[in-house]
């Protein structure tokens, strides 16, 4: 298992060096002072710039040198924010991003698996034809209705439900992640309470479990289906086992291939966050954090932004190989 | 009804009237028409029948494991086992005579057992439903199955995975599991098929064996004959969902008496005669589609002695004082067979 891990690795570093070689690239294809500075600098003002960044030095060097830093998580400092680290930057954006994610992802995935297994089990029948119609309904209804429901439905209630300021939950509210926060390695991290994530996050999460429960639904329940027609169905049902033995035990494990696909898939998300409900409830992590150094053209935390974004991905296929090893034993052999 | 071979005995099984219908998109189909047969302790019965003539349909149907929603067994079929109508118990009162009372193996070893569990894990879970036994207990059990069914090293087999073994090996499994219980009536559909030559008669000797250990009587579906002849008692032959003809391996083999089992006969390739360049006589036509059923005879469009009356009117299942019965106005052999039950209307 562990030489399979370490195989994994090692293909894998020639593809992230390709990665960053080509962000590096193409963030170079037009000059990126030109537009930090933008048309009013004069040219020793660039010239100096340009310099102090090291983007004077041949192209090779400024790619060892980026891998050097990354190493070490080194992506030197914001250009927007000045005396403020890319490092702090992304190690800051993290938990906002995940303290909505992975909540939505987890009851998404329970709700979905639950559902689908339901849907597939009674196919044809009246209940399966509900949730279906349900998931469809679901899917068509796009984030933007729910967005604009939700506000209406936080606005709506009583004021002083949740406090004061829970209708701010909704919409102009930047600053909750400093409510509470750890200190990790001499940094200040924002990990919200109890009652802030509820105040603040309860929203953003619901909607996005509404929204993915649709598809999830139709993709768990086709997977079930074709569970369902398998041989070893019947030989499970000859030997007596009960409708919920069949469903949860012999199904969901030969399934788990398929959902531990479309979950790790997903998984990179739950850093980089949705960037449409970041922007719309204000939610200071990755993806708006990401979306806000584009605009501003903060070229050192756009590359360390991807550069990390990148390893995430690459990590969570590989995480996918190991887990497949795991679940299905015919795997584990070859 | 058809008589059994040992008449003394009550049967452990008696199928009466049992018809199964589906519902498909043209329309209602009725894949077990009118099927009557008993099974009795330790004995094994073959059904035999070209593809698509409803022996797996009768064999699930005994077991309750058709789809619900599109299939449907007659209200008046019934099927007695130990003083209850399997036709119309509950799903609970099935689950506990599934795999404990009767017991099903199927033709695809490759496919049947769950891929993602150990071996071990599979024959404890009939254990885990039908018994009291413990953890260590039913491993033990399992250990002994597997010994039983002649897997080797069953130690070590037993936290194996289905892919690990080889067909035979896996339906051996499977006898394993069904036999775990030890069963009245062990159904086995086509439980061969899948397997090369060599590896079918090692499976059907350890049927064999296992069925006289443990006085299990076998249900056997195959549309192999000459597997019939190596392990059966009795025979029903079966055709579009009817049962055409029954008896006992001895008189279908010696005397058939319907023209379809006399074609069936001819086209089991036999030892020793085999000329070269001499191909297999096979039955000309193809089974009728279930939707389109002719009025007469099912048969009558691919039999050689067909008359008019064969098209126009279907025969009765006659049954004779010997134990036998067949479905045919002018049957092969009529001189020592006539029939004496209901016979009346009917040209001897
Ligand atoms: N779920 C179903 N829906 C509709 N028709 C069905 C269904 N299952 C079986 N049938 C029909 O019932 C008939 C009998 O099928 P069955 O599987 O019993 O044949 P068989 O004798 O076992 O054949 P084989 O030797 O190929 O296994 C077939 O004509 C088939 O089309
Ligand atoms: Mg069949």
């Amino acid at each position: 298992m562990w030489s399979f891990i370490l195989r994994r690795l090692l293909y894998n570093i020639p593809v992230y060096l390709g990665i960053i070689l080509l962000v590096m690239v193409l963030l170079r294809v037009r000059n990126p002072v030109y537009a930090y500075l933008g048309k009013n600098a004069d040219a020793k003002q660039i010239e100096e710039f340009e310099k102090s960044f090291g983007l004077k030095d041949p192209f090779i060097v400024q790619y060892g040198r980026f891998l050097w830093n990354g190493i070490q998580l080194d992506f030197g400092e914001s250009w927007k924010y000045k005396g403020t680290t890319v490092r702090e930057k992304l190690l800051g954006a993290i938990p906002p991003s995940l303290s909505i994610t992975v909540p939505a992802l987890v009851l998404t995935s329970l709700l979905s698996i639950t559902v689908g297994l339901l849907s597939a089990f009674n196919r044809g029948r009246l209940l399966d034809r509900l949730l279906v119609i349900a998931a469809v309904l679901g899917m068509s209804i796009s984030f933007l209705v729910y967005i604009i429901f939700g506000q209406f439905f936080g606005a709506a209630l009583p004021r002083n439900v949740f406090g004061e300021d829970w209708p701010l939950a909704i919409v102009g509210y930047g600053d909750w992640y400093r409510l509470s926060s750890v200190d990790i390695f001499g940094l200040t991290i924002p990990v919200p309470d109890a009652m802030t994530w509820v105040k603040f996050c309860l929203l953003p999460v619901l909607i996005s479990v509404v929204v993915a429960m649709g598809y999830d639904t139709r993709f768990y329940r086709a997977v079930m289906v074709e569970e369902c027609n398998r041989d070893y169905i019947i030989t499970a049902r000859a030997k007596g086992a009960t409708k919920s033995k069949i469903m949860f035990v012999h199904m969901l494990k030969n399934a788990m291939i398929p959902i531990i696909t479309r979950i790790m898939t997903t998984l990179p998300f739950l850093i980089t966050g949705s960037i449409l409900l970041e922007m719309y409830f204000n939610i200071p992590g990755m993806g708006r954090t990401l979306i806000t150094a584009i605009t501003d053209m903060d070229y050192p935390m756009i590359q360390g932004f991807t550069a990390v974004i990148a390893l995430l991905y690459i990590l969570s296929i590989i995480l996918t190989d190991v887990l497949y090893a795991l679940v299905d034993p015919r795997v584990r052999l070859s | 009804m058809i008589q059994a071979g040992q008449p003394h005995s009550e049967p452990i099984l008696s199928v009466r009237h049992l018809t199964t219908r589906f519902r498909t998109d043209l329309g209602l189909v009725t894949a077990v028409d009118d099927v009557s047969f008993d099974i009795h302790a330790g004995e094994t019965v073959g059904i035999v029948g070209e593809s698509g003539c409803g022996k797996t349909v009768t064999s699930k149907s005994i077991m309750r494991l058709l789809p619900e929603r599109v299939s449907r067994i007659d209200p008046a079929s019934k099927i007695m086992f130990r003083g209850m109508n399997l036709a119309t118990a509950s799903e609970s009162r099935m689950r506990s005579v599934r795999g404990d009372q009767i017991a099903m193996i199927f033709q695809e070893p490759m496919t049947s057992l769950n891929p993602v569990f150990r071996i071990g894990w599979q024959i404890e879970e009939a254990l885990k439903y039908h018994t009291d036994l413990n953890r260590a207990q039913r491993r033990q059990r399992s250990i002994e199955m597997l010994r039983l069914v002649e897997i080797p090293n069953p130690e070590r087999r037993i936290s194996e995975y289905p892919h690990q073994l080889s067909g035979g090996m896996r339906q051996r499994v499977m006898i394993a599991i069904a036999l775990c219980c030890e069963p009245d009536i062990l159904i086995a559909d086509e439980p061969t098929t899948a397997l090369d030559v060599t590896i079918q008669a090692q499976i059907l000797n350890l049927m064999e064996g296992l069925k006289r250990k443990l006085n299990t009587a076998i249900m056997l579906i195959t549309h192999n004959l000459g597997v019939v002849a190596q392990v059966c008692d009795r025979v029903l032959v079966m055709y579009a969902g009817r049962v055409i003809e029954s008896g006992t391996v001895h008189d279908i083999f010696h005397r058939p008496q319907h023209p379809y089992t006399q074609a069936l006969l001819e086209s089991i390739p036999k030892r020793g005669r085999r000329e070269h360049g001499k191909r297999l006589p096979t039955i000309p036509g193809i089974v009728p589609s279930l939707h389109h059923l002719p009025a007469g005879c099912r048969f009558a469009e691919r039999c050689r002695f067909r008359q008019d009356q064969c098209v126009d009117h279907e025969p009765e299942l006659l049954e004779t004082s010997d134990g036998r019965a067949y479905r045919c106005f002018f049957p092969i052999t009529q001189a020592p067979m006539a029939p004496t039950i209901g016979g009346s209307d009917v040209p001897a």
